[in-house]
């Protein structure tokens, strides 16, 4: 091993106090240093850390922009998900491969280029997207994937390719980005202006205890997808034994077609850290995380300093606003390309520095969460209407929106609609009004609330954007009448098998064999008896996974089977001859017959 | 009587103790909940899921729910014996177990649930993946074909043995067992008389030159169905299990 290595990682390891707890800094360091964490580099980090080796490799071949073999200067992740493969994906992808000279997932000979598929990068409005190293590239042509090569091929600077400058903070210095916000129908609440410090302010003239009272006066609920009452959340981790408590903001969106996350985080980044400072001083926390997602990184040098300049106003750091008892300072932290981690409990094991593998329950995170203490993990959403409650207070807050589901709702929608982006909705709102709102061409069908959420016909049009009808954690798919919805379903189950940890078995394994079985739906090798055993199937992976990932992956099938029927039944038929339809005889023996010799083998 | 905690089983009063987790309380009752990845005495783990009750309505690993007074547990019905049976036969496709030809035949967890549960074959399509052997330790052989991915050797090693000799890496259905040394056992501080090599409940690790020290016909699950023993821990049976209406 050379020392110059040895010398390099030991510092990066110093950096991060040699704390086995940030290998995601770690990792994320030597990642963008050497283009790859090698196997050299896993024994020093461990050596210094005093992690074992396989701990290491345990959580570094975890996440996907990890890689253990060296990656190209330039890494092109062209986003895979639906609305991406509905804009074009595929030809996208194939202009890049032929003017790279590549396979996806392979790198060119000279190092230059690594290019690969990647989950939803969080654009699905400005689909087919990618991430060239950090830089975003929205509304891809096969012109613009070739153009994007030969200049890069120049230069190796993503950065310099970004002609046209996006919307709002887009365009600031320290995001310069192409990406838009596409923010339409959204001057209710959340997107409204403000005075920076207001809600701090008002939380601080109120004891903890009073501000966990005004949350849940406001009846707010986790904007996630989950709806747990937040108010609720932080009592219990207010309450519970062990010293330091933590609060942690989800940024780690990652349900495909989900981004309005993204857009928060770029033009209310106050109000998002505003609310995690509130839910910090309800909770009894000095300490914040914001778990950012690994796509989002262009976000993070303007996210930092916004976070300076809330340190030299007085709004982070030692006694808030002259509040003598408050200290509470924010730090970031990088995820690295794993959807597992939007479950809470996954996201502290990799807040952790492990794989982002889910937690038993109990103990929930706020009794034993971030370091074994008692943690508050909240989304982006919720936080800016914790501030949203402080500022307008409950009363208002609770005048949007059901008993049940009060405030407003952030839709991320995109696929066949002519005005894809960010609606901010009262709840109660129908999906009629939002296919309007959206000009949806002539809808068959709407994916809502992501791959984990359901396919949704015309029947349910009427039903109402609520957590007691249809819950959303705010991804909306809009599909017109010449999508082919099971090669939908295909993809979803495709992202589960994807993305799942693999810690319990009926998601690790189950979600293959249902993937493969819409496959051989598509291909039509089913029988009806074949759907029936699939749809047991679904019910065993959803009933008995351990995780929420592993509960709703089957919902794709589950829901397509409710509400889409006839597309299954058109496929399959009795096999004529007593032969199951998937066995073929000839690809069985293939093998043997090429052992043997035989002209059949070949 | 804060030292006992009352709930049910299938209608059948349970007493545990505070601080007992689903199976633990059951298994001192005598009521056998099948499970592959839960280990008597090392850390709840709740990955295999083959021991889904119904707790309150609620489907859960009964390894890792502690118990609660009053607290209302399905196990053997239809559907969870159903959900056992597939959760087995998903680890039957996922791996390549070829039990004519493993050492482990006859006293493997695996093969002995599927008997117990009666499966003859699995109704998904094998999966066939290829996996890596691992013989290069002296004493001691890897067989991922046959891995289930139960943590059991990774936690009794680390926990037990005070080694970490075992770990996973990678994620989803790429998931798999490694050794904490670059490539190969033999480069790790494994001795075969380390505890984590007792705990397998399937051939995947091996000692070598023992295999067949007992004859097939005579192992441990030849004589009885597994989870005998625990239905005949009548300790407490008879006394704490007293059928209740419904």
């Amino acid at each position: 091993m050379s020392e110059d290595l040895t010398a390099r990682v030991s510092a990066i390891c110093g950096e991060y106090g040699s704390d086995a707890g940030r290998m995601m800094d770690i990792a994320w360091r030597l990642q963008r240093t050497f283009g790859e964490v090698s196997s050299e580099a896993m024994d020093v980090i461990a050596s210094e850390t005093g992690a074992t080796r396989a701990d290491v490799e345990s959580c570094v071949s975890f996440y996907s922009f990890f890689s253990t073999h060296k990656h190209g200067r330039v890494v092109i992740r062209l986003s895979n998900d639906v609305p991406d493969r509905m804009a074009g994906y595929h030809r996208v992808l194939g202009a890049f491969e032929d003017e790279l000279g590549v396979k996806c997932g392979e790198t060119t000979e000279d190092g230059a280029f690594t290019l690969e598929s990647t989950a939803c990068v969080g654009l699905s409005d400005q689909a087919p997207a990618a991430l060239i190293n950090d830089v975003p590239f929205t509304e891809l042509s096969t012109d613009d994937a070739r153009e994007i090569v030969r200049e890069l091929r120049k230069h190796m600077d993503p950065r310099r390719l970004v002609h046209k400058l996006g919307d709002g903070n887009n365009a600031h210095p320290l995001i310069h980005s192409m990406v838009h916000n596409n923010l339409r129908g959204t001057g209710l609440t959340l997107f409204t202006s403000y005075n920076r410090g207001e809600a701090i302010q008002k939380a601080l003239s109120m004891s903890p205890v009073e501000v966990i009272r005004a949350v849940k006066t406001a009846r707010l609920r986790g904007r996630g997808g989950a709806g747990f009452p937040t108010g609720m959340k932080w009592e219990f981790t207010r309450g519970a034994r062990g010293e330091p408590k933590f609060i942690i903001c989800n940024a780690d969106e990652g349900e495909p077609g989900t981004f309005k996350d993204r857009v928060l985080l770029t033009e209310r980044s106050d109000r998002v850290f505003a609310g995690l400072t509130i839910a910090g001083y309800a909770i009894g926390a000095s300490e914040g995380i914001v778990y950012l997602r690994a796509e989002y990184a262009y976000l993070r040098s303007f996210l930092e300093a916004q976070l300076e300049k809330r340190r030299a106003d007085g709004l982070l750091g030692e006694s808030i606003l002259g509040h003598e008892a408050f200290d509470f300072d924010i730090r970031i932290q990088m995820g690295a390309g794993a959807y597992v981690c939007g479950e809470e409990t996954a996201l502290i094991s990799s807040c952790e520095g492990t794989r982002g593998d889910p937690k038993n329950r109990p103990p929930f995170p706020a009794q034993e969460g971030y370091l074994g203490l008692p943690t508050s993990v909240n989304n982006v959403e919720t936080l800016c209407c914790v501030a949203k409650i402080l500022e307008m207070g409950p009363a208002t807050f609770c005048e949007y929106g059901t008993h049940q589901s009060s405030g407003t709702k952030l839709l991320s929608i995109s696929g066949d609609v002519c005005q894809p982006g960010i609606y901010e909705v009262p709840f109660g709102t129908t999906l009629r009004e939002v296919l309007e709102m959206s000009e949806a061409e002539d809808p068959v069908a709407v994916q809502v609330g992501g791959p984990s959420g359901q396919l949704v016909g015309p029947e349910d049009f009427d039903r109402e954007i609520c957590f007691d009808d249809l819950a959303t954690g705010g991804s909306m798919i809009v599909f017109g009448p010449d999508r082919d919805l099971l090669k939908v379903v295909e993809a979803f189950m495709d992202f589960f098998v994807e993305e799942s940890c693999g810690y319990c078995t009926p998601c690790r394994i189950g979600n293959v064999l249902l993937r493969d079985a819409v496959t051989r739906v598509r291909q039509r090798q089913m029988e009806p008896a074949d759907i029936d055993e699939m749809e047991r199937l679904a019910g065993t992976v959803a009933r008995t996974s351990r995780c929420g990932l592993g509960q709703t992956s089957p919902n794709p099938i589950l829901s397509t089977l409710k509400n889409f029927r006839h597309l299954y039944d058109e496929l399959v038929e009795e096999a004529p001859d007593g032969q199951r339809r998937s066995f073929d005889l000839d690809a069985e023996v293939t093998a043997a017959a090429a052992i043997a010799g035989r002209p059949d083998g070949e | 009587m804060n030292d006992e905690i009352i709930f049910f089983i299938d209608g059948v009063q349970v007493t545990g103790r505070p601080g007992q987790t689903i199976i633990e309380a059951a298994d001192e009752a005598g009521v056998y909940i099948p499970r592959l990845c839960h280990y008597p005495g090392i850390e709840a783990w709740g990955s295999c899921r083959v021991c889904t009750v119904a707790a309150n309505g609620r489907p859960c690993s009964a390894c890792t729910q502690p118990i609660t007074t009053g607290l209302v547990v399905e196990n053997d019905t239809e559907t969870l014996r159903e959900y056992r049976k597939s959760i087995i036969e998903m680890l039957f496709v996922e791996g390549n177990h070829f039990c004519m030809f493993c050492e482990k035949s006859g006293d493997c967890e695996l093969q002995a649930l599927a008997y117990r549960m009666g499966i003859t074959a699995p109704r998904y399509p094998y999966l066939w993946p290829e996996r890596e052997v691992d013989a290069s330790h002296p004493d001691v052989i890897i067989d991922r074909n046959r891995c289930i991915l139960c943590a059991r050797c990774v936690r009794v090693s680390r926990d037990v043995d005070g080694k970490a000799v075992f770990q996973f890496v990678e994620r989803g259905p790429e998931k798999k067992l490694t050794v904490n040394a670059e490539a190969r056992l033999k480069d790790t501080d494994l001795d075969v008389t380390d505890e984590a090599l007792d705990v397998c409940p399937v051939g995947a690790l091996l000692k070598k030159r023992v295999g067949y020290a007992v004859p097939v016909g005579e192992r441990m699950y030849d004589q009885e169905p597994i989870g005998s023993d625990i239905e005949s821990n009548t300790d407490a049976a008879p006394a704490a299990a007293t059928e209740v209406e419904a």
